[in-house]
């Protein structure tokens, strides 16, 4: 094995704590029992709710994000039910608006945004080549935050209090006058949890990503899904402010009387939109760019060639990072708007089909000169390619004001952002789920039931939604619970509930898929694709300090590059937690950094957090009273523990 | 011709402005237009955001509180439009149509000027017991028919309530059976309707669908 060694590194090392056991040292097998023991979760209750493993972190985020697209997905199918004919009586007006308020929110809040963070979370620091995320305890607390968020919205659904304002909450239906009681209050402080949850996650990438690549991954050799997760969490923190600000007016005008949005007393209806489109648009390039870098970094594995426009790629994800915020306004194309602001909105959605478009081409160009290897994963790629198109292909029409004017808010619309969140980014999410699924587990998915999987998927997403625009161009606007038979959409409707029934249970049988494979998969090895990038470096599932060496990265490809076996970098201590950090631009090692170890701070603050959250939906004063515990907890979370760093 | 569309939770409310006071008409629900004249729409709302779409003849534009909108459009062929709201605005979103009436111009005129006219006496007993229903009950809080002391503006207006071929804002055709359900339950027809359920004793019922039956 060559072995780099880093000067500073060693410099470092001779300086301060030449005497400590480092994994230079050690044997293999040596080496293992001590990392081991250093980085590794202790066994238990106990241990699982103080854990700030990444790996265990990023698991239960994944599994309870999957977890809430189910529950979403029950609500569509009662939806269909109750469309499947006119006049349907399955549930009445008020179940039926709480239900497709709870299906919007829990997509995008509980799941699309969530996912991807929660992928990345895992997957992150071993593309990286590092040992944890950076600041795990954040990442603890983001995800007991997130979870008690979401448990907080569908207890209140099950209580027949869910919020019935739609996931957008427009005010002034959302507002004091028009939703008394406390619906839309849980809508917005489920918005306050999972944004906070969100930022936090947003925070540890950009560190983890900048910071904390492995020596000689330079800023052009960092994967396509690193990039992208880098420009999602960029965007997540311009982005998010925005609605949590909204949502936090929203419940003083309803909590404590302020009039942001009663024009009555001088507010604004329309603030409310901006706010909250301002924050939605980019939200949906948040799902999908995620899954644009889960595209270009799964395509070499099946294809056997780099993947084509590496540079084009990543300016193209950047560009649509920053294009995505000059373009909210077309959701607003049929409020009060100036004309001047109509066309620069219009010319503005349209131009981000450009970058999308360099994407689609790249992709393609990578298919037809490589050597396309048609697994599961390689199958949702192809079905994504096709739908992304067709999605992206009525989004450059929705982007034109007279045509918007006609099927705005119409089923055309849910036919479109079904196209491009379902094809788009649960497509491409799905085929990763395929692809990363040894590396979660060490156990390979069935491939028999994932091309069922596939198909079912594939055919039954088409038959239930390209019928949804002729509906829209018929005229049926969305968000109503039924319809008359005169109006003649009967037919069409019975035909979207069954194909969306075969929808329903292609995501059934990935349950079934995950949970066979999870006792009865095929055992991995480390590369089971033979794919490039350095979290294959590593055994399947890692363990729990990642890598027994830091890898050196000398290519694009590192493994590819490095067929025999990777140079490593080694010097860092082995009877504590640390990471190399390096530099921003050069990835050169710069310092040894300690990681915190487990601790129970992070639940119980996330305990006080959501009694905070929870109770100044009752009362003002909770945010008082709630700040005592909270501030005790964060205390003894930031208490210095006398180790030498935390007190320099 | 420029008319005021407010939305309501879950109606719309029709008012044809004119210069002269006693020319404006005051409607609901159904929109009857001149064919071939350019038609402008201030739409305006007067509790949450709606949105007005009649597909076959112009696209969407919001009714905002505290804000001012317009719809300019044309209908160049005889027809009967369908409308509906198409910003969701509460339990009854589904159920907020309307409809578009074009007319040649003279038709309209002579509408126009039948609507202006006040409801006429009753003449036949049944009729006249039914407008003594009707103002004895709860309906002239909120609905008024020209021509009696009933004044009510919360609701629709019904001075010619069965001229309009739907009630309950494009919900049902406008029939007698309907109009007595409606009275009696429009909570199970249209659950969270601001209008409540009618205690009416069957005969009285009969009397009071009579006379609504006769506002033509």
């Amino acid at each position: 094995m060559s072995v780099t060694e880093s000067d500073r590194l060693k410099e470092q090392e001779e300086r301060e704590d030449a005497g400590a056991p480092r994994d230079s040292t050690a044997d293999e097998a040596e080496l293992h029992r001590v990392l081991s023991e250093t980085w590794g979760t202790k066994p238990g209750f106990w241990g699982w709710i103080t854990t700030v493993d990444h790996k265990l972190i990023g698991r239960r985020y994944i599994a309870t994000t999957f977890f809430f697209l189910f529950l979403a997905g029950l609500a569509a199918m009662v939806m269909r039910a109750q469309l499947a004919q006119p006049e349907g009586q399955v549930v009445g007006p008020d179940l039926y608006n709480q239900l497709f308020t709870m299906h919007g929110t829990t997509m995008m809040f509980l799941f699309a945004v969530s996912v991807m963070e929660a992928v990345a979370v895992f997957i992150i620091p071993l593309v990286m080549g590092t040992r944890n995320i950076a600041f795990p305890r954040l990442n603890a607390f983001s995800y007991w935050v997130f979870l008690f968020g979401g448990v907080m919205v569908w207890g209140a659904f099950f209580l027949n209090i869910g919020p019935d304002v739609g996931w957008f909450a427009y005010v002034p239906l959302s507002g004091p006058e028009f939703s008394p009681g406390k619906r839309a209050d849980f809508w917005a402080q489920m918005i306050t949890f999972t944004e906070v949850a969100a930022l936090a996650v947003a925070v540890e990438l950009i560190v983890t990503i900048l910071k904390q690549r492995a020596p000689g991954m330079t800023l052009d050799r960092i994967p396509l899904f690193a990039w992208a997760m880098l420009v999602t969490a960029f965007m997540v923190m311009f982005a998010m402010p925005s609605v949590m600000v909204g949502s936090s007016m929203l419940i003083m005008d309803r909590l404590v009387g302020t009039h942001f949005f009663n024009p009555a007393e001088g507010g604004d209806v329309l603030l409310w939109q901006h706010l909250f489109w301002f924050f939605g648009h980019p939200e949906v390039y948040i799902i999908f760019v995620p899954a644009s870098g889960m595209i270009s970094v799964m395509l070499p594995a099946f294809t056997r060639r780099p993947v084509f426009g590496h540079l084009a790629l990543v300016l193209s994800v950047i560009s649509i990072g920053i294009l995505s915020f000059g373009l909210w306004v077309h959701h607003m194309f049929v409020t009060a708007l100036p004309q001047l602001g109509e066309s620069f909105f219009t010319a503005s959605s349209m131009l981000i089909a450009i970058p999308n478009g360099i994407q689609i081409f790249c992709w393609v160009a990578t298919i037809v000169s490589g050597k396309p290897r048609y697994a599961t994963p390689m199958l949702f790629i192809i079905g994504f390619i096709i739908t992304f198109v067709i999605g992206g292909l009525t989004g450059v029409m929705v982007a034109s004001v007279p045509l918007d004017t006609q099927v705005h808010d119409s089923y055309f619309v849910v036919a479109h952002f079904h196209y491009v969140l379902i094809g788009g980014a649960v497509f491409p999410l799905l085929g990763a789920v395929y692809y990363w699924f040894p590396k979660f587990t060490g156990r390979m998915m069935s491939e028999r039931l994932g091309r069922w999987n596939f198909w079912l998927a594939f055919l039954g997403f088409n038959a239930a939604f390209f019928p949804m625009h002729l509906l829209g161009l018929w005229g049926m606007p969305r968000r109503i619970y039924t319809y008359q038979p005169e109006l003649n959409w009967g037919d069409m409707n019975l035909f979207v509930s069954l194909a969306a029934v075969v929808v329903f249970a292609s995501f059934a049988l990935f349950l079934w898929n995950v949970l066979y494979s999870l006792r009865h998969g095929e055992p991995a090895g480390d590369n089971p694709w033979d794919a490039d990038t350095l979290e294959w470096a590593t055994s399947s599932p890692p363990p729990a300090y990642n890598f027994a060496h830091i890898p050196v990265v000398t290519a694009r490809e590192p493994l590819w590059a490095e067929r025999r076996a990777l140079p490593v970098a080694v010097g860092l201590r082995t009877d504590m937690r640390e990471l190399v950090i390096t530099s921003v631009t050069e990835a050169r090692p710069e310092l040894r950094e300690s990681s915190p170890d487990p601790s129970i701070w992070p639940l119980i603050s996330a305990i006080a957090l959501t009694g905070l959250f929870i109770g100044s939906i009752f009362t003002p004063w909770a945010v008082v009273y709630g700040s005592i515990p909270l501030t005790i907890a964060l205390t003894a979370w930031f208490w210095p523990k006398g180790d030498k760093e935390d007190e320099a | 011709m420029t008319l005021q569309v407010t939305g309501h939770q879950w109606w719309w409310e029709i008012t044809y402005q004119d210069p002269s006071p006693e020319r404006v008409l005051r409607t609901a629900n159904e929109i009857h237009i001149p064919t071939g004249r350019p038609v402008r729409l201030v739409l305006n709302s007067t509790d949450v955001i709606h949105s007005m779409w009649v597909p076959n003849l112009f696209g969407k534009r919001d009714l905002l509180p505290g804000l001012q909108t317009v719809i300019d459009f044309q209908a160049d062929k005889p027809g009967v439009y369908r409308g509906q709201c198409a910003e969701f605005c509460g339990l009854q979103h589904a159920r907020m149509g309307f409809l578009v009436v074009a007319e040649p111009p003279e038709a309209f005129d002579a509408w126009r000027l039948a609507q202006l006219r006040a409801a006429e006496a009753p003449k036949e007993p049944e009729r006249q017991r039914g407008e003594q229903v009707f103002l004895r009950s709860s309906c002239i809080m909120c609905h008024q028919v020209r021509g009696t002391p009933s004044a009510g503006r919360v609701g629709p207006e019904l001075t010619h309530l069965a001229t309009r071929q739907f009630i309950a804002a494009g919900t049902l055709p406008m029939n007698r059976g309907n109009l007595a359900g409606w009275i009696t339950d429009p909570q199970s027809i249209k659950p969270g309707a601001n209008m409540p359920m009618t205690q009416i004793p069957p005969r009285d019922l009969q009397d009071l669908v009579s006379y609504l039956e006769g506002l033509r």
